[in-house]
């Protein structure tokens, strides 16, 4: 459960974020919104690379607010960006261990085994991070992820740049991630038909300003959400 | 003192289930092992005893490189203090040497320790820095340490805090560890604490820290969000680098009985930045080159009889070559060659 409640976020003049209020139960949550909405800032507030100017944010009981970025990670929040963040130097298996050696409770944790044959890759272990295609990154970035003991993933267009199949093969690992690993999971994406097979429910935001929030099937029915962000063309579609 | 080493590839426990894996990483460390033996058996025979002298302090500059390098090829820092901190550590050294019985490996110890210490304090606000203004502060540490060295002397054997004789006294020098009285022995002496050290952060390379330093070097976000203290990290490196940097001057401190400012001038820390650069920064076999540049390629010169500044300029067009054509220094280029000439046996034994 994440509680967000009155999140400001100012860039000088501007406020990329405008007394946010939402609230994730559970399983996987799609963010959606025109660019410039403020979806990566509020990924941002919520990993601690952006400290808002008011607002609580609680997750499972913890005031997340009060951790620095690195603590938050290790109390279990966990993030991929838009752009590829696998380290090029280090091996497949290396990333994945990169995440896990600042696990609490790590003989308990997800292992490096476990998500890299979730993902699938587990023949690259040894593989080095930068002979790694497209997919590959996209992957071994949810593996990461989800090593050690996720309570929160947040996923930012983790399928910017797949093609469409690759797409509907990440989207369908991504729906499994709850069940298997018992995190709550956050989506970024522009590819509405990734987020309305994957996600059940799904927040949008505009502007700064959260217009709707609920099931997938409602929220992209919305008569004020198609008109901000998928246009009114395919409403009559 | 191992070739192109790849940070922090798998823990250990991870290699053990993989013996291939194994062995692979091994072969870095049994290259550097057969190096180092290879180096105490035959430099002492053949050298004389201005060579020796130059291999020593070649040895030692390696150590003061192997820490600089760390810090830029691993961890992406700049650091222009290293030969300051060479200096805090032959302060120490000297002031503990003089003044007690102590046995030379505890001076060793307690030199590398009381460096890293003095590393941390210059460190902590540094670390607030990145890139160019990181390197900056450092060489502004780098000055500060200069105006101190020259302004209060090193201890040359007197009482008193500073370790300073007044008047007419004579001069005392830093004693050799018992076992290494002898230049020779003194070389071997300075090559096994080398390999230490270098042993030392090989460990770190291989396992948590490594990961955590290669992942910083890519991306401070990356870094953080797989839960690295990054600025813990980065001060860990900076104490590692400046625990070597403390060894280095006590075992320089030894080696010559005693120290000047100018020695471990700021310029100094600059020299030690362009050969770390031209040895290369991304491996130990680079910083050991680093060492036989700063320290062979003067002594070279001084045998042809040509001035020791001309090493200054080579340096400089050193550095633009290094720079524009081999990121990886001459350690790179060695490997690469080393790649190509493998692959050209391969080829004739094929067609053969």
């Amino acid at each position: 459960m994440l509680e967000v409640d009155a999140v400001t976020v100012r860039f000088g003049g501007v406020r990329p974020l405008n007394a946010v209020a939402l609230s994730f139960d559970r399983g996987t949550w799609g963010l959606i919104g025109p660019n410039g909405a403020g979806k990566t800032t509020f990924f941002n507030v919520l990993s601690g690379f952006v400290t808002p100017v008011s607002g609580t944010v609680s997750c499972f009981g913890d005031d997340l607010l009060a951790m620095s970025a690195h603590r938050r990670a290790r109390w279990g929040m966990r993030r991929t960006f838009q752009q590829d963040q696998v380290i090029g130097e280090l091996s497949v298996a290396g990333n994945i261990e990169l995440a896990l050696d600042h696990t609490r409770g790590r003989a308990s944790a997800h292992g490096v085994e476990e998500v890299l044959d979730f993902v699938g890759l587990a023949e690259l272990a040894r593989t080095p991070g930068a002979k790694l295609n497209a997919m590959e990154r996209r992957l071994i970035e949810l593996a990461r992820a989800l090593a050690g003991s996720p309570r929160l993933v947040l996923l930012d267009e983790p399928a910017a740049g797949l093609s469409d199949s690759e797409s509907v093969e990440l989207g369908r690992l991504v729906a499994q991630v709850p069940e298997r690993f018992g995190a709550l999971v956050i989506l970024i994406d522009h590819d509405m038909e990734l987020v309305a097979s994957t996600c059940e429910q799904t927040a949008v935001l505009d502007f700064g300003n959260v217009i709707a929030s609920g099931r997938t099937g409602d929220v992209l029915r919305d008569p004020q959400v198609m008109q901000a962000y998928l246009g009114t063309e395919e409403a009559a579609a | 003192m191992s070739a192109g080493v790849e940070p922090g590839a798998l823990a250990p426990r991870a290699l053990l289930a993989r013996p291939r894996a194994l062995a692979a990483s091994l072969r870095a460390e049994l290259f550097a092992g057969v190096f180092c033996l290879l180096v105490l058996l035959v430099i002492p025979p053949i050298a004389n005893a201005f060579w020796l002298k130059a291999c020593i302090a070649a040895v030692i500059a390696a150590i003061s490189a192997g820490g600089g390098g760390l810090l830029y090829g691993r961890v992406g820092m700049v650091s222009l203090c290293q030969m300051s901190l060479v200096g805090v550590g032959g302060w120490i050294c000297l002031r503990l040497g003089l003044g007690t019985s102590l046995p030379f490996p505890v001076l060793l110890v307690i030199s590398g320790a009381v460096t890293a210490l003095v590393g941390v304090f210059v460190g902590i606000p540094a670390l607030r820095m990145t890139g160019l203004y990181f390197a900056l502060v450092t060489l502004m540490a780098a000055g500060a340490f200069e105006v101190v060295f020259q302004t209060t002397g090193f201890p040359n054997g007197g009482a008193g805090p500073l370790g300073l004789i007044s008047g007419f006294q004579a001069r005392a020098t830093m004693r050799r560890p018992a076992m290494a009285h002898s230049d020779a022995a003194f070389f071997r002496y300075a090559v096994v604490v080398a390999a230490i050290v270098f042993l030392l952060a090989l460990l770190h390379l291989r396992t948590r820290p490594g990961r955590a330093w290669t992942a910083i070097r890519q991306s401070e976000a990356a870094a953080l969000s797989c839960g690295v203290n990054v600025t813990l990290y980065r001060l860990w490196a900076f104490a590692l680098a400046s625990f070597g940097s403390g060894i280095a001057g006590a075992l320089y401190v030894a080696s010559v009985g005693s120290l000047d400012w100018g020695t471990v001038s700021a310029r100094q820390s600059i020299v030690l930045f362009a050969a770390i650069l031209m040895g290369g920064a991304y491996s130990l076999l680079g910083a050991v080159l680093a060492g036989a540049l700063l320290e062979l390629m003067p002594a070279l010169f001084d045998t042809l009889n040509l001035s020791g500044n001309v090493v200054l300029i080579l340096f400089g067009i050193g550095i633009v070559q290094v720079l524009a054509t081999a990121p990886a220094g001459m350690a790179g280029q060695m490997k690469d060659g080393a790649m190509a000439l493998r692959a050209l046996a391969l080829r004739k034994a094929a067609r053969a």
